[in-house]
């Protein structure tokens, strides 16, 4: 008895997300990509968002082909190329990040740069850096479970899963149990930054999931672009992600002052 | 079948569906249903009417008389070329379409690189009654003005691919994109043997038409049903996975790939994936890619547009780490001059694709008693201003 339940909080991971669900609500987490709009940015535009009120943060890892994102964010990612990022200059970057940043930090990056870093030295080196929690869209449940999990559980780290309006009750519960930080509800069958606002369909979506009564948080991402669509999320879920409309943002204007407007808009 | 695909989608350690969870209703819809349909006795009827009444099948296994003469072994051609439009890319276009239409789809979308693709798609929807969008690279699309407008004759949209490098691998990716944006109504036709399971195997097994065909004529023609040596080239591969569908297994029959070295495998700008390439994840599948340490995709380069991509499908990944096939790296200048000599002895002016499996004659030899064939994979029509640009006929 005493040794299973070793086993299983073993297992466990518990970090930063779980925290932040625990103590706040209608959470706003934040996307971003590393190196843009210039190389350095990416702990300044940290900071900035952490003063400015974000309660989550999601640094992307730029690729060259990211397929499940629009145009805005793979702009960013080819201008974050063009300035020279890569995973090594990133979590070099990130060595100083928990002198700043209390909140929970996300990394999203698609699984060929992982695995050519190596995922071991890849999760090795988040942990260093006190990341807690990665998305990888194009890694598939099946295939985190069957070689990641134990890798990403031995870090302490979170792997956050991707439902839609398309997938069934039955594999989201399966991912309900997999999960063990928050669940990223996309808002739409779509690609980041494909909409703008939130349909009735949309929401009678979340409300839908709402009522499945799943262990896990959720945050809906897609589509959330200002303080209406944010809200109304909040509505159904435990808070939302913004991305693309905050790299629109950064391209117009990356300054604090900006930044900080742009989170007090959403939040109000 | 050990070099067939496995039950998880895999060849050897390559392959698989690497999708975001918003493709994984599409992906598993088809992953589902395909081999059925693909089984059932209504389909093959109704593939096999159009492979030979619409498309013109089954294709001439050729016997190259001077050209045999000339490398002093017996080559045989199997004359994809003569299918219509042009190139063996119809076989898998009809088979996809008429799957899509049993699946409950109303739309088409594709990809195209130099457009073969991309005009077979926009031929069968015309032939189907199927709306049809191509996605095509913005640089592509001035690459190919001619392909361009006989998709738009055929009744297709044709969309330019402006993100990333603006060609075949920001095609795909747009193409996938539309398709997470429009997950009920749409089918994708991949056009090679890439892309997340089930495409790889689908797209193969609608080529292996290519491989029955040859078996069942050296039957006829040699008395026996096996041929020494089979060369296809490969980019993505869907033309050699159709050559050497059947004969996959059989250990006797050697396989030879020839991939686009473009100036050279070292000149850095090379198209030959086995010889550049690592082990890595692009467009839902593992495989060789060409990419920086970084696992950032290289743009490949090569003279022919139809072998200019990063990757390569699956199953050729595998047969390459596996040793069962050949693979050589022919540059732009060899294919060159292998698609002319074959011109001026044969009397046909190929694709500058299968130039490069033509060229692999000056690079190997072959017994004097062995039977070669080579998979004439298209016509070289659409690269006649490549030709005269070259300029050395």
């Amino acid at each position: 008895m005493g040794e299973i339940l070793k086993m299983s909080t073993q297992e466990q991971v518990i970090n930063r997300i779980n925290d932040v669900f625990d103590q706040k609500k209608d959470i706003l987490n934040v996307y971003f990509t590393a190196g843009y709009p210039m190389f350095d940015d990416t702990i300044r535009i940290a900071r900035n968002l952490q003063n400015a009120g974000a309660d989550m943060l999601e640094i992307g890892i730029p690729f060259s082909d990211p397929l499940a994102d629009g145009t805005t964010i793979q702009e960013s990612s080819s201008k974050a190329l063009a300035n020279g990022m890569t995973i090594h200059k990133l979590l070099d970057e990130l060595k100083d990040l928990r002198k700043y940043i209390e909140l929970p930090v996300l990394m999203m990056g698609y699984l060929n740069p992982i695995l050519q870093f190596g995922v071991n030295p890849f999760c090795e080196a988040c942990e260093c850096v006190e990341i807690d929690g990665l998305i990888i869209p194009d890694l598939p449940i099946e295939e985190y479970i069957d070689n990641y999990k134990e890798i990403f559980t031995a870090h302490g780290i979170h792997n956050i899963f991707l439902i839609s309006p398309n997938t069934s009750e039955e594999r989201i519960r399966q991912i309900d149990e997999w999960s063990d930080g928050f669940i990223y509800m996309v808002s739409s069958s779509s690609i980041t930054g494909a909409k703008k606002g939130l349909e009735s369909k949309q929401l009678s979506y979340f409300n839908r999931i709402d009522q499945m009564n799943l262990k896990n948080a959720r945050l809906i991402g897609f589509g959330i672009s200002d303080h209406v669509s944010f809200s109304q999320a909040c509505r159904y879920a435990h808070g939302a992600i913004i991305g693309s409309a905050f790299i629109n943002q950064l391209k117009n204007d990356a300054s604090e002052k900006a930044i900080k407007n742009f989170v007090t808009s959403i939040k109000k | 079948m050990k070099y067939q695909v496995d039950e998880r989608g895999y060849y050897g350690k390559f392959g698989g569906a690497y999708i975001p969870e918003m493709l994984y209703p599409n992906i598993e819809e088809l992953r589902m249903n395909y081999s059925l349909i693909i089984d059932s006795d209504e389909f093959k009827n109704d593939f096999e009417d159009l492979l030979k009444n619409f498309v013109g099948r089954p294709t001439p296994l050729y016997f190259a008389q001077r050209l045999s003469e000339k490398y002093q072994t017996k080559i045989l051609l199997k004359r994809e070329d003569l299918c219509h439009t042009g190139a063996h890319k119809i076989n898998n276009a009809i088979g996809q379409i008429l799957l899509a239409k049993r699946l409950g789809k109303e739309k088409v979308i594709a990809e195209t690189g130099a457009g073969q693709h991309g005009v077979a798609t926009a031929t069968v929807c015309a032939l189907l009654g199927m709306e049809c969008v191509v996605y095509m690279g913005e640089v592509d699309m001035n690459r190919q003005k001619p392909n361009v407008e006989r998709m738009k004759i055929l009744g297709a949209e044709v969309r330019a691919a402006k993100s990333g490098s603006k060609t075949l691998k920001d095609a795909t990716n747009e193409a996938m994109r539309h398709w997470i944006n429009n997950p009920f109504d749409t089918h994708y036709v991949i056009g090679s043997v890439v892309g997340p399971h089930p495409y790889p195997d689908m797209v193969a097994r609608f080529q292996a038409v290519i491989s029955a065909e040859i078996r069942q004529q050296l039957q006829e023609q040699e008395g026996k049903n096996t041929p020494d040596h089979i060369i296809a080239c490969v980019g993505g591969g869907s033309n050699a996975a159709g050559a050497f569908y059947h004969f996959l297994d059989s250990n006797e029959v050697n396989l030879i790939a020839a991939e686009a070295a473009g100036l050279g495998v070292s000149s850095g700008k090379s198209a030959a994936t086995t010889q550049l390439g690592k082990s890595g994840i692009l467009h839902g599948s593992k495989t060789l890619l060409m990419q920086t340490d970084d696992g950032q995709i290289i743009e490949p380069y090569s003279i022919s547009a139809g072998l200019d991509y990063p990757g390569i499908g699956p199953m050729h990944a595998h047969l390459f780490d596996a040793g069962r096939a050949e693979f050589f790296d022919i540059t732009d200048e060899e294919a060159m001059q292998a698609g002319v000599e074959l011109s001026k002895l044969e009397g046909i002016i190929p694709a500058i694709e299968t130039s490069h499996a033509l060229a692999v004659f000056g690079k190997r030899r072959f017994g004097k008693e062995e039977v070669v064939v080579l998979n004439l994979s298209g016509r070289g029509d659409k690269d006649l201003e490549t030709y005269i640009r070259w300029g050395k006929y």
